[in-house]
């Protein structure tokens, strides 16, 4: 039950991200899908080889990228959670990439890529003398170079994540555990999976929106390269937007990504609704 | 009586096993985590302006700081208003965190202490906005930008900074705010507390960590984004470091060591703000999460 005073102070509250919502989301995603409304966009979008191929990078790039991230971070967050002074001394400088600038992370990525004057290389010749490709110029080669440099960006935070989730679990779980004789590998599939489960379903669902939204990694890294072979929605939409003029075209392509991206995010608040462990 | 031996020995040999493969896994991670930061600084070393040539070598031969120097006294075109680009970029950076904790935090409080928030539409509607990702909005946003007479402003950039950030914010602060037990609002409130004391002497106070968290969080997502500045900021003085890097590739004869000094420097403001806030990081970030 809510006293009037109550119900004023509560809008008052919230009245700050009501205008941010309805005037940089609700107002923007309006005029973004009335830009789109004409059919004939999404014809020639049908119509564009380039589309097509853009589609499946998308696909590969999130579902790669999100799943590799999601999984080595669940398994180095163990890593991590180990009680050496050399592994705690090594978290800060795991972290690096995370704090580091996306621009300049992924203008050095693109740089140590472009060919035998590149970082790996060169590295390859000194080490193994092996002449290595030109991995831009070969679609899966830089489209796995981009899923790389994402994952290299994104696993610190997310290893934070479940290195904090995994803290969350009381230590006298642990000890039951011990006491019982479970070894690692068993503490991991009965302690760990069950009590972080949501939290990984949780993560990986939110990395899935923020992935197929990620624009900085694809247009730094391959730049689209070999031939605009490596595109993903959101780098090719702003070609269509900025580099063909035809703004409606680009926002039809990004806009073509919303049956994915609106189950996955009401799939998201169910996730965040169910009760989340009970002890 | 005393163990058999040979359990011993295995248990010494698995001990043996698994401290190596730690030190090795420790090993791979600093190489995986340092080698583009490594590069960066291999070429902003080097003296000779532009291309590095290749000669089987992981040391420029004559390791300088004249790119630094270059860019600190911005004695070159395309980083002649380094500071004050930088300056943008904190101005941004700064609002961001600011208005994302100020309105991400009012928001939590309200639809997590107050009773009101058992409305599915208000508990979810931040969420929603992950639903269409911000690098699909820049067109639509672009425009927007221009009818409220915000194009080529930096507060346009912070707008969209602070719409991006603020869903997850109010995620992070709710999850926490369940440590806090709502008895003590109540018992505040029963002593004739308003909900802004209540907002201010103690939910603020004892969400200091969570707070700090989604802080970082802005911050780092506002010095990492690219996209809405390069599309929006046109003119050089309103630019920010982040689109004058990206200038140099449009440039013919750009001087990559002077570009790779200035991403250097740019980097530094955000990982200096990270390990101080490191501490709190990862309290706030999942604390409440396995409570419920």
């Amino acid at each position: 039950m809510l006293l009037g005073s109550e119900l004023t102070w509560t809008l008052a509250f919230v009245v700050p991200y009501v205008v941010v919502f309805i005037a940089f989301v609700v107002y923007p995603v309006a005029r973004g899908l009335w830009m789109a409304r004409d059919p004939s966009l999404y014809r020639a979008l049908l119509a564009d080889p380039l589309y097509a191929r853009t589609v499946v990078n998308t696909a590969l790039y999130v579902g790669l990228g999100v799943n590799v991230k999601m999984f080595l971070a669940l398994l180095l967050s163990g890593f991590f959670m180990r009680r050496r002074w050399w592994i705690r001394a090594l978290l800060p400088v795991f972290m690096l990439p995370w704090a580091l600038p996306s621009i300049p992370a992924f203008v050095s990525f693109h740089w140590m890529l472009i060919g035998e004057e590149g970082l790996v290389d060169r590295l390859l010749w000194v080490l193994f003398a092996l002449p290595g490709p030109l991995w831009f110029n070969n679609r899966w080669l830089a489209l796995a170079w981009n899923v790389v440099a994402a994952v290299w960006k994104w696993l610190p935070f997310w290893t934070l994540t479940f290195l904090a989730g995994r803290m969350a679990i009381p230590r006298d779980v642990y000890e039951a555990a011990d006491v019982d004789g479970a070894g690692g590998a068993r503490r991991f599939v009965h302690i760990v999976v069950p009590l972080l489960a949501n939290l990984y379903l949780v993560c990986t669902l939110l990395d899935t929106l923020w992935t197929v939204g990620d624009f900085t990694t694809v247009s730094l890294v391959s730049e689209g390269a070999p031939a605009y072979s490596t595109n993903v929605l959101a780098t090719l939409g702003f070609q269509y937007a900025f580099d063909a003029a035809q703004p409606a075209l680009g926002v039809a392509a990004v806009m073509t990504a919303l049956p994915v991206l609106v189950p996955v995010t009401v799939l998201l608040m169910r996730a965040l609704h169910l009760r989340q462990v009970q002890l | 009586m005393t163990r058999p031996r040979p359990a011993g020995g295995k248990r010494w040999l698995r001990r043996l096993f698994l401290e190596s493969a730690s030190a090795a896994l420790a090993l791979a991670l600093l190489v995986w985590s340092l080698t583009p930061v490594y590069n960066m600084l291999l070429i902003a070393l080097d003296r000779d302006e532009g291309d590095i040539e290749f000669a089987g070598i992981l040391w420029p031969p004559e390791p300088s700081l004249h790119s630094f120097h270059a860019v600190v006294t911005q004695s070159y075109w395309l980083v002649e208003d380094f500071w004050h680009q930088l300056g943008n970029s904190f101005f941004i950076a700064l609002m961001t965190m600011g208005l994302t904790v100020s309105i991400g935090s009012l928001a939590a409080f309200a639809i997590g202490r107050m009773r009101f928030g058992r409305g599915w539409l208000l508990v979810n509607a931040p969420l929603l906005t992950y639903a269409v990702p911000a690098s699909f909005l820049v067109i639509p946003f672009t425009r927007l930008m221009a009818s409220y007479g915000l194009s080529n402003s930096l507060w346009a950039i912070v707008a969209a900074n602070v719409t991006f950030a603020t869903p997850y914010a109010i995620l992070i602060l709710r999850q926490y705010a369940r440590l806090i037990p709502l008895e003590l609002d109540e018992a505040a409130r029963v002593d004739g507390a308003s909900p802004v004391r209540v907002y201010r002497l103690i939910y603020l106070p004892l969400m200091a960590p969570a707070l700090a968290a989604v802080g970082t969080f802005a911050l780092l997502l506002a010095w990492n984004e690219y996209l809405y500045q390069y599309v929006l900021l046109s003119s050089t003085r309103n630019m920010t470091v982040a689109v004058a890097i990206a200038q140099f590739f449009n440039s013919d004869e750009a001087p990559w060591n002077y570009m790779m000094a200035t991403a250097l420097l740019y980097s530094l403001p955000p990982i200096a703000i990270f390990y101080a806030l490191r501490r709190y990081m990862a309290a706030g970030l999942t604390r409440g999460a396995l409570k419920s």
